[in-house]
């Protein structure tokens, strides 16, 4: 009996298969969500983007250079010096082929695997943490006080990192090597804001759309059906009416100058691009907004949705889950308000431990203090001031502006990345490496003082002092 | 020796140490294979031991010590100061990799390294490095040249002395805490210059 149903097994069994190939052929050629095919899950850093597959996997049958070039189109300037002590163009001379070898730094995936949460051994990386060996494992001989560390504590808390140093190079911990907790109040704040002043400067700026001179309401060239008091006292009574900016500088965008598109009653972020470029820029390489980031739009099926709450991996206000992260989701639409952009709009959605006792702490108060007319414009710690820090930014050859660095993760991780856009601007360089080391300090919002000493600032004076008694010596001898 | 890439031989020392030329006008005989890789990496480290040598004379030599209206910095960001000559040429090293990928008529490249490194890192590693860093400093004037494999790719290298050309390489060496050896004098022999130009094989 068996044996006369294997012929309509197997016609059963190819049937099955074929129609199992086929849907997910057309689930692999058309289908939105492709998920299913992902090998692992993602990392904390790019499972926003899991519906774009094409945002990294750029060509189906591209080799590791394709793939790497997709890291760079998004990571790209963060490896670049000065920000990059280990730049690619180091590597590239062939009398690093043997090195290349046991380790291969010219390919982000040798370090940073993706789909493989299982191979983590930090926040991104997937190298086992004594790689600094190949290169540096004669550093003991040149700075006796590393002699006998062992090569997995080199990229602990507060020494160094592969990408990132510039808060901690020798050079840069000497010079800050004697600096107080605190600093003086004299040199305590944030720099300001410069946007304003530097208008005529930036070459994208459409200023001869939008003259930045203060307007009226009568000057308000809204239609009438998308005007309101609240929308009208708003707009009035803020920064953009004041810079000249009119309703159809957001809500006509063009791409033909001194000819008005069609309105929009809800822009979205390109709009806010057309003057804020280079904070959509970074709100577009954020875990916020990768979503809205032209490459990632492009890869997908479909352009996607905004960030929600909902979506994310930390702890998020229950009420807040379904809120779409774009521009004016913290910014609030014709108000523009930034001090609510900085702490409300934050704890309106996260709900971790570090978020949570934001409030009450000793950075907190400076904030209300501020807020309340205390204390002066910049002396005040919200959560934009280290998470969205003031920097430096070059805005042409010309110009260097400081900008507001909407890329919360630029400054993230590893966090030493914080301590020269953010806690430096208030506190010593010793005491911030310290509080940056110190989880517990950082999970209660930093109430109190480090409980750990990082010692790179003592290891830097030390070989300080040994070079320069050498030196003497030698001055001695001759 | 097996048969270099003289066609590219050729094209690279004519765009570089010339530069004139536009494409369009380029005579058939640009083609010929003239060059030898000594030649190559004759012409090569003149242009940029002359680009170094006006940099540190008339720009860091006559900004820092002689006029000093501007340093002179390892950290030349932080500082706001000039970029030292030494990094000058290691970044100009590094952006000629960066543009020869997308050429790969044109590759070679070059790097600065010392007997006595401030950065251990540019200290000699390959057989052809130490030999020929050693013999530049022992043979004032005299070049090196060889043929290495690295990796499985075959190059000729050349080594040539770098010498010190004003006070500045003499003083800021001799006065790093990280400088091996801190007796340099203007006119020493500091490091050399090594050029790899890939060959065929």
């Amino acid at each position: 009996m068996a044996t006369r149903n294997y012929p309509r097994l197997w016609a059963l069994w190819i049937a099955s298969t074929l129609l199992g190939i086929v849907i997910l052929a057309k689930v692999l050629a058309n289908g939105e969500d492709k998920r299913l095919f992902m090998p692992g899950p993602l990392s904390h850093g790019h499972h926003q983007i899991a519906l774009a597959c094409n945002a990294c996997h750029v060509d189906a049958f591209g080799g590791g250079e394709v793939m790497e070039g997709a890291c760079e189109h998004c990571h790209g300037e963060q490896r670049e010096k000065p920000l990059d002590s280990h730049p690619k163009a180091k590597f590239r001379d062939p009398r690093n082929a043997d090195r290349l070898t046991a380790l291969n730094v010219l390919r982000c995936v040798t370090c940073h695997v993706e789909h493989q949460p299982e191979l983590l051994k930090g926040a991104g990386y997937t190298q086992p943490v004594d790689f600094c060996f190949h290169c540096h494992q004669d550093i003991g001989d040149n700075r006796p006080t590393h002699a006998g560390l062992g090569f997995e504590t080199c990229n602990s808390a507060g020494c160094h990192n592969f990408h990132h140093n510039r808060a901690l190079y020798e050079d840069w911990l000497l010079r800050h090597q004697d600096e107080p907790d605190l600093l003086p109040v004299a040199e305590r704040g944030l720099p300001a804001r410069d946007f304003a002043d530097v208008l005529d400067q930036l070459m994208d700026y459409p200023r001869k759309a939008y003259p930045p001179q203060p307007l009226a309401l009568a000057d308000a060239d809204a239609p009438p059906a998308a005007r309101g008091d609240a929308i009208d006292r708003d707009w009035l009574e803020t920064s953009h009416a004041a810079a000249g900016v009119n309703c159809s500088a957001c809500h006509q965008p063009t791409d033909a100058p001194g000819e008005p598109g069609a309105w929009i009653d809800r822009p979205d972020h390109s709009a806010c691009a057309g003057c804020h470029g280079a904070e959509v820029d970074g709100f577009t390489r954020g875990l916020h907004g990768m979503r809205l980031a032209a490459a990632v739009g492009e890869a997908a099926k479909h352009p996607l949705a905004p960030m929600t709450p909902a979506d994310a991996r930390l702890p998020m206000q229950p009420d807040a889950r379904h809120a779409a992260l774009t521009c004016t989701s913290c910014h609030g639409a014709h108000r523009f308000d930034t001090a609510s952009a900085s702490v409300d709009a934050c704890l309106g959605c996260h709900a971790d431990e570090h978020s949570l006792a934001y409030v009450g702490s000793p950075h907190h108060r400076l904030w209300q203090q501020e807020q309340a007319g205390e204390r002066p414009a910049g002396s005040g710690v919200s959560c934009a001031s280290c998470h969205m820090p003031r920097v430096d930014f070059e805005a042409n050859d010309w110009l260097e502006r400081i900008l507001v660095q909407h890329n919360q993760s630029a400054t993230l991780r590893p966090n030493e990345k914080m301590i020269r856009p953010a806690c430096q601007h208030c506190h010593g360089l010793g005491f911030s490496i310290d509080a940056l080391a110190d989880p517990a300090l950082i999970a209660n919002n930093f109430r109190g003082r480090p409980s750990v000493h990082i010692e790179s600032i003592d290891m830097a004076k030390a070989n300080e002092a040994r070079a320069q008694a050498e030196l003497q010596a030698e001055l001695e001898a001759n | 020796m097996k048969t270099l890439h003289k066609l590219s031989l050729t094209a690279a020392v004519a765009a570089i140490a010339a530069g004139t030329f536009a494409v369009a006008d380029m005579p058939q005989e640009a083609d010929q294979p003239t060059v030898t890789p000594r030649a190559m990496a004759d012409a090569l480290h003149l242009v940029m031991d002359s680009d170094r040598a006006v940099y540190t004379r008339k720009i860091v030599n006559r900004l820092a010590a002689k006029d000093k209206v501007i340093s002179a910095s390892e950290h030349y960001d932080d500082d706001k100061a000039l970029v030292l000559p030494a990094q000058m040429f290691r970044y100009g090293a590094e952006m000629v990799a960066e543009r020869a990928q997308d050429k790969p008529d044109v590759n070679f490249s070059y790097s600065l390294q010392s007997l006595w490194p401030v950065n251990k890192q540019n200290a000699p590693r390959t057989d052809a490095e130490k030999t020929g860093l050693q013999y530049v400093a022992d043979n004032k004037g005299d070049n090196y040249y060889a043929v290495e494999t690295l990796g499985d790719t075959k190059y000729f290298t050349a080594v040539y002395a770098d010498v010190a050309v004003a006070p500045v390489c003499v003083s800021c060496h001799n006065e790093h805490k990280d400088s091996p050896k801190r007796d340099f004098e203007i006119g020493d022999v500091m490091g050399g210059v090594v050029i790899r130009i890939p060959m065929e094989g």
